[in-house]
């Protein structure tokens, strides 16, 4: 499979840092998030990161609690994540995000199998610790999925050191003690956190919870290899009268994104 | 003797450890340090005690409940834990909760509650120690239970109702959580069970198991021998817990728990998580769990909203997994009907929840025969219960009578 490594090696080659978008599969609907999906590969992700929609998202502030949400009451199934992922793993690498029982549930060996059939590229779990991981280990291993696991400005250097160690792909370091949800101010607690991860580890670290905008996107790529970007791009879809009008925005968001990404400075796109 | 679980990283066998935000590691490690210093310190220990004994009137009586027990079928004891300050054995772990909160310099603590039970305890205990209190209630709660919302606010805490998920207990717990992730520096969570993430679950049986400990010794005082039967109904699991600890490593006194079986437990609408759940992680831990196919959180459904929880701790899972204890559901009909056996009989008002214990004795003593004794967990008072029960019995229509007044009464607090 294809590792999102590599990916966001590349990225930092060419002078810029990669960009992660993120999207619930299933919102608004299956059809609707792999419009959705390309969409974001359109406006220029380098990764694509698609949400499992879960019933106790304890990570996820008010804005992708609604887009989770909406997407259960729309029927979104655990299957369908594989065929998002199908939808968008022949054009970028692509990771699935995902609480942990519902890969409990649908049993651990068969989530692996069923996302690499998919040509997914791995798995990022925000509620799953390297220390109760060892059947994901296993059987990511086994279908070669890359496995981010998650650090936290509250993470001490030996935590620091058993996330690095337990990572495929990069490392997903949250920029800010809190949940997901867009920020007007980019997290202070970030560019330190990244410092100290860069002491215990080489592989690429990306940044992720709070980030809105291209001016955003830039801060955070001058210290990071990737930028990682959900709730606003959930938030344009929420605020979006229609389909059209949400892929239309969600292209035009994720290329401002992507041009802080670039490092291309440039304020909140104007209209 | 001391419990031998869980082991050094919070399993009970299969069950149990943490599955958490990495964010939450260092606030978990940080609360499993201060708790494991704090139970090998004498002083700590010594002012949990007498805060037991001066604040909470404890140790609760043994009741030897002999009118009942004509009734059961074999000797009944009931552990007067209704008879605690705040008229259920909450008190124990929110004050010892508390003390830890205090011993972390903490200052500000949150707190989940379902029918308000544990809110009003652990604001209780927040006003005696001087601690600011946020208890996150779902908005369909602070609907049902707006006489506890009132009680809460008057000892000063803060109530949020919470309006995401299924607007109940477990969405709550989830609030509570993201409050916590985003104040760790200042808040203590106060969790209200034996659940959630290490060392929540070791943590609360330790603060509760008072209960076993003073049961045990009652009983050999009594008796002048253990119990056969050791009964408590299971929500989350603590007073449950708390009772069964005493008595885990004597083979001979048999440990029963009793989960809310709701409308029945083929109807689907009922909490009865280790009867009729599956292996998966909720909140912290890996236990039974209500879940559906996809592993999403399935609602629960009990009239007694202390036990309306879609998991369980995960000592009890891991219980039952040895076989050490067995679980039972008990419907609300077979609770609402012990419930006025007991007001009948002894002039007691049990807790809905603790009348789903007292539901299953009845049981318990066709299988252990009349000899038997059994020390039942009377974990609560039903004081609280009064609308529920008259609603349930057709007594009179209290529920439009108690709605204003309290309408009338929170509106003054607020
Ligand atoms: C009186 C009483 N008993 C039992 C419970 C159930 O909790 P647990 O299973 O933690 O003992 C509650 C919870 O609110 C309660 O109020």
């Amino acid at each position: 499979m294809t590792s999102v490594g590599p990916t966001v090696v590349a990225a930092r080659a060419d002078g810029r840092a990669a960009l992660i978008g993120y999207l619930p599969a299933g919102f608004p609907t299956v059809e609707g998030s792999i419009a959705l999906m390309q969409a974001l590969v359109d406006g220029g992700v380098d990764v694509v990161e698609v949400g499992l929609p879960y019933s106790d998202p304890v990570i996820d502030g008010p804005t992708i609690q609604a887009a989770a949400e909406t997407a259960l009451a729309a029927g979104s199934r655990t299957t369908d994540v594989f065929h998002v992922v199908e939808a968008t793993a022949a054009r970028v690498p692509t990771l699935v995000m995902t609480y942990w029982n519902p890969v409990q549930r649908y049993g651990v060996e068969r989530f692996a199998a069923d996302l690499a059939a998919a040509g997914g590229a791995g798995l990022i779990t925000p509620d799953l610790i390297p220390d109760e991981a060892g059947d994901w280990v296993t059987a990511a291993d086994r279908h070669d999925l890359d496995k981010v696991f998650l650090v936290a400005p509250s993470s001490r250097s030996e935590r620091l050191r058993l996330a690095a160690e337990h990572c495929r792909g990069f490392v997903y370091a949250t920029a800010v003690m809190g949940v997901t949800g867009a920020r007007d101010e980019t997290s202070s607690a970030a560019p330190g956190l990244v410092r100290r991860l860069r002491e215990v580890t080489d592989l690429p670290v990306g940044v992720g919870l709070g980030v809105s905008s291209g001016a955003q996107a830039a801060e955070v790529a001058s210290y990071a290899d990737a930028v990682i970007v959900g709730s606003a791009l959930v938030r344009t879809v929420l605020d979006a009268a229609g389909l059209d009008e949400a892929v239309e925005s969600v292209t035009k968001l994720t290329r401002e994104l992507a041009g802080g990404a670039r490092g291309e400075l440039r304020g909140p796109a104007q209209s | 003797m001391t419990h031998p679980m869980p082991d050094a990283t919070g399993h009970f066998g299969r069950f149990g450890g943490r599955f958490m935000p990495e964010a939450l590691i260092a606030p978990l490690d940080e609360l499993e340090d201060c708790w494991r210093t704090a139970m090998a310190d004498d002083a700590f220990t010594g002012e949990f005690r007498r805060l037991l004994s001066e604040y909470g009137g404890l140790p609760s009586l043994l009741y030897d409940a002999s009118r009942f027990s004509e009734v059961v079928g074999a000797r009944v004891l009931l552990k007067r834990e209704d008879l605690n300050h705040t008229g259920a054995h909450k008190i124990r772990n929110v004050l010892g909760q508390a003390l830890l909160t205090q011993r972390m310099g903490k200052k500000r603590v949150i707190a989940e509650t379902g029918a308000g039970q544990h809110g009003v305890a652990a604001a209780t205990a927040c006003a005696y120690f001087g601690l600011e209190c946020v208890v996150y209630m779902g908005e369909v709660d602070t609907e049902r239970q707006a006489l506890n919302v009132a009680r809460m606010k008057m000892l000063g805490a803060e109530v949020v109702p919470v309006a995401s998920g299924s607007r109940t207990l477990k969405d709550a717990i989830n609030e509570a959580l993201r409050d916590w992730v985003a104040n760790v520096d200042s808040t203590h969570y106060l969790l209200g069970t034996a659940a959630g993430a290490h060392p929540f679950p070791a943590m609360v049986r330790d603060f509760t198991r008072g209960i076993g400990d003073e049961a045990r010794a009652q009983s050999l005082e009594l008796l002048g021998r253990l119990p056969d039967g050791a009964l408590a109904c299971v929500g989350g699991g603590s007073n449950a817990i708390g009772l069964f600890a005493a008595f885990v490593d004597d083979p001979d006194v048999r440990l029963f728990g009793f989960e809310a079986g709701g409308d029945g437990f083929e109807t689907g609408r009922h909490a009865a998580t280790i009867s009729a759940g599956e292996v998966g992680v909720l909140h912290g831990t890996r236990s039974f769990l209500l879940q559906d196919e996809d592993g999403q959180t399935v609602e629960s459904h009990s009239i007694s909203a202390g036990l309306d929880y879609p998991g369980v701790g995960p000592e009890h899972a891991w219980l039952a997994d040895t076989g050490r204890a067995s679980y039972r559901p008990i419907t609300d009909a077979q609770a609402m009907d012990a419930m006025v056996v007991l007001a009948k009989t002894e002039g007691i008002i049990p807790a809905i929840e603790s009348a789903h214990a007292l539901a299953g004795a009845y049981d318990v003593a066709t299988e252990l025969g009349p000899d038997a004794t059994l020390v039942v967990c009377l974990s609560g008072r039903g004081d609280k219960d009064m609308v529920t029960a008259a609603t349930w019995f057709d007594l009179v229509d209290l529920s439009d009578v108690v709605e204003d007044v309290v309408e009338d009464a929170v509106g003054d607090l607020s």
